[in-house]
């Protein structure tokens, strides 16, 4: 039994068996067996390499079979190199004289012969290291059952360990049987985090070598309330898992009863709960919990899911799937807000240098006019269907506003032209997610119908922190004065004539609760499981209370004044917040 | 132990590139005798002639001169088989 700390980023406890994505390049870890293992250790390589052998074999037959000569000759030369006794020799005396495990066997083994095979001076030989590494690789895999796995079809119940989750891999996750994440990367807002919480599932980021210690089949429990991830454990605490987890599930049951309860504070402020979605499916499970609507609906999986460009049809069929199961409740459909990851990256002809400022959101719909009016179309066609809001993400300057209002005008011009219907009034919005935006609020506010706050963004710009990245996610705080600062502003300065709500992670931490109702934040919209808490606090607070604290918490000149006072005063409220 | 030994030249054009290497160290494994073979010059090496990650490490592009080596006792035969495939450029065209 091993146990591992991270950080918590969704709740629950996840009992399962592990399934280990392959980082692209493998970095084994030194592990040493004791010497009455060896044999069963050599064992294990034995197998491996027959199994090897064995496949790359029908591999090869398979290839002659289908005429295919020159890669069935690479896959001989493996072969070979597999049957090469001198190698596999080193190999074995690696186990039995060493005592490392077989892993660690191959991978000094082969790294060796890599190393030589890169410095010849013969470019054809020095090719060959591809051929080195592609060797290995087929052992260790056999090893250690990493195998590249596609997640849209698993047949039994699994947790995943990876070093962070791609929005690719994210957005194919089979939700029937993926039951928990745990990975090396990542912070509490990571895209991990982001997808464990819209699946309701558990997930412990940040454990920097989780995938190293793991290995396939290993029997997990992903503890995401307590941050914690426990590697084969015994009976004892597998069963004290069990039934903690069967008392979280009370706890919920309990605040689930919340859920036909207005969010109103003690001295009678309504205030408006909405959910964060990606997919149209999880509008139900938003509902369940008590949210009013959607107030993020994040439209970038239709392009991560798929191979292609989403068409103007899948737009609308998604849009009209979660009308319809809002029955009129509102839905703010962000446009496309991609950039800055692989997916576009890959697509680049050229990868920016730095993409986080670079081609990404709004700037890149406007550079790609046909692709953003296509999503645009299908927003307006299916403004008719239901409650629909438009919002525009990572708005910077006004200029850019006004394109993208302008590109929405012609839509509407185009839609018209056609005879098909749409919402001439559609509420058109935009994200404050950038420091300048923030800071223009006053002037943005005149131009749009509403503001949503989107803190991830406006955190990292405005600390110049990624989150995604572990050397730094701890410099990522929405308690920062400056952050609170910028937040402060635009709740005053947007609510003279416009409504402000915010969507960003920071909306749905129990933690920020009393100090946004107390900065004037009158509409919060958070991931589904988040809302019965947050609620909770809402009911067990005055409006003037919260305004008491605020003021407070402005007045202090670090986060970690700002944490510890709300950690307090939240708990003074609430004892089982956090 | 009888052994035997002949020096070569690699003539075809790829050298001792990775199909080559194979069909050496397949016709090397049909031998009992210890197979060597060794490279001089400014990176002298000795390969095992039955494996074929060393055949490769050799880095034998055409024109290197080669010792074969065999140690067994069909070692005059192995040499003879064995430097026959030179000769014939391992079937390159």
């Amino acid at each position: 039994m091993e146990i591992k700390k991270g950080i918590g980023v969704s709740p629950g406890v996840a009992i399962s068996t592990a399934i280990v994505v392959d980082a692209d390049s493998l970095v084994i870890p030194r592990r040493n067996i004791p010497a009455a293992r060896a044999e069963a250790e050599l064992q294990r390589f034995n197998n491996a390499l027959d199994q090897t052998i064995r496949e790359v074999s029908a591999q090869r037959d398979d290839l002659l079979a289908n005429q295919r000569k020159e890669i069935a000759g690479i896959l001989d030369f493996h072969i070979g190199v597999l049957r090469d006794n001198s190698l596999t020799d080193q190999i074995r005396a690696g186990i039995r004289d060493k005592l490392g495990t077989a892993e660690y066997a191959v991978n000094t083994v082969m790294k060796n012969y890599a190393d030589v095979f890169s410095k010849m001076t013969d470019a054809y030989l020095a090719e060959r290291v591809k051929d080195v590494q592609d060797i290995e690789r087929q052992l260790l895999q056999r090893l250690t059952g990493r195998y590249r796995l596609d997640f849209s079809h698993l047949d039994s119940d699994v947790v995943i360990i990876a070093h962070d989750l791609l929005p690719s891999q994210a957005a194919s996750l089979d939700r029937l049987h993926v039951k928990g994440f745990a990975t090396d990367a990542g912070g509490r807002t990571s895209h991990t985090a982001i997808v464990a919480r819209a699946m309701g599932i558990p997930a412990v980021v940040g454990l920097t070598d989780i995938t190293h210690e793991v290995s396939a089949g290993d029997q997990i429990i992903i503890d995401g309330n307590h941050g914690v991830v426990i590697i084969n454990p015994d009976e004892q605490v597998l069963q004290e898992h069990r039934q903690a987890e069967i008392h979280r599930l009370e706890l919920e049951t309990e605040r689930a009863l919340l859920q036909e309860l207005p969010a109103q504070t003690l001295d009678g402020h309504l205030i408006s709960l909405m959910a964060n979605i990606e997919f149209p499916a999880e509008v139900d499970e938003a509902l369940r919990r008590g949210a009013e609507g959607i107030g993020l609906y994040r439209t970038e999986f239709l392009y991560l899911a798929s191979e292609h460009e989403p068409s103007e049809e899948e737009h609308y069929g998604s849009y009209a799937d979660a009308l319809l199961r809002l029955k009129n409740r509102p839905l703010v459909i962000r446009t496309v807000d991609l950039g800055a990851d692989k997916y576009t990256q890959s697509k680049g002809i050229t990868p920016e240098r730095n993409p986080v400022l670079g081609d990404r959101s709004i700037r890149m719909c406007l550079h790609d006019i046909p692709m953003f009016k296509c999503q645009l179309r299908a927003i307006m066609r299916a403004s008719v269907l239901g409650d629909v809001r438009i919002m525009f993400p990572m708005i910077t300057t006004l200029i850019e506003l006004r394109q993208a209002k302008m590109l929405l005008n012609d839509v509407m011009e185009e839609l018209e032209d056609e005879g098909v219907s749409y919402n001439r009034d559609i509420p058109v919005g935009m994200m404050i997610e950038v420091p300048s935006a923030a800071l223009m609020a006053e002037k943005f506010a005149r131009e749009v119908n509403f503001f949503s706050i989107g803190t991830n963004d406006l955190i990292q710009y405005t600390l110049a922190v990624d989150r995604t990245n572990e050397r730094v996610a701890g410099l990522f705080c929405p308690g920062h004065p400056a952050v609170l600062g910028l937040v402060r502003d635009v709740i005053r300065k947007g609510s003279r004539s416009i409504p402000v709500s915010m969507c960003g992670e920071m909306a749905g931490e129990p933690l920020y609760t009393l100090l946004l109702l107390g900065l004037g934040l009158t509409t919060f919209s958070m991931n589904a499981p988040d809302i019965p808490e947050v609620k909770k606090i809402i009911r067990s607070t005055t409006m003037e209370h919260a305004r008491a604290v605020a003021r407070r918490v402005m007045g202090f000149d670090s986060e970690r004044q700002v944490m510890h006072y709300l950690r307090d005063e939240t708990r003074k409220i609430d004892p089982e917040a956090f | 132990m009888p052994t035997a030994s002949r020096d070569i030249i690699v003539s075809n054009t790829l050298g001792l590139h990775a199909r080559p290497a194979m069909q050496f160290v397949d016709l090397a494994n049909q031998f009992r005798s210890r197979v060597t073979v060794s490279k001089g010059g400014e990176e002298p090496y000795s390969a095992d002639g039955k494996s074929v990650m060393q055949m490769i490490i050799l880095a034998a592009t055409q024109g290197t001169p080669l010792k074969i080596l065999a140690d067994g006792d069909d070692a005059d035969q192995a040499v003879e088989k064995l430097a026959q495939l030179f000769e014939d450029k391992f079937g390159e065209e």
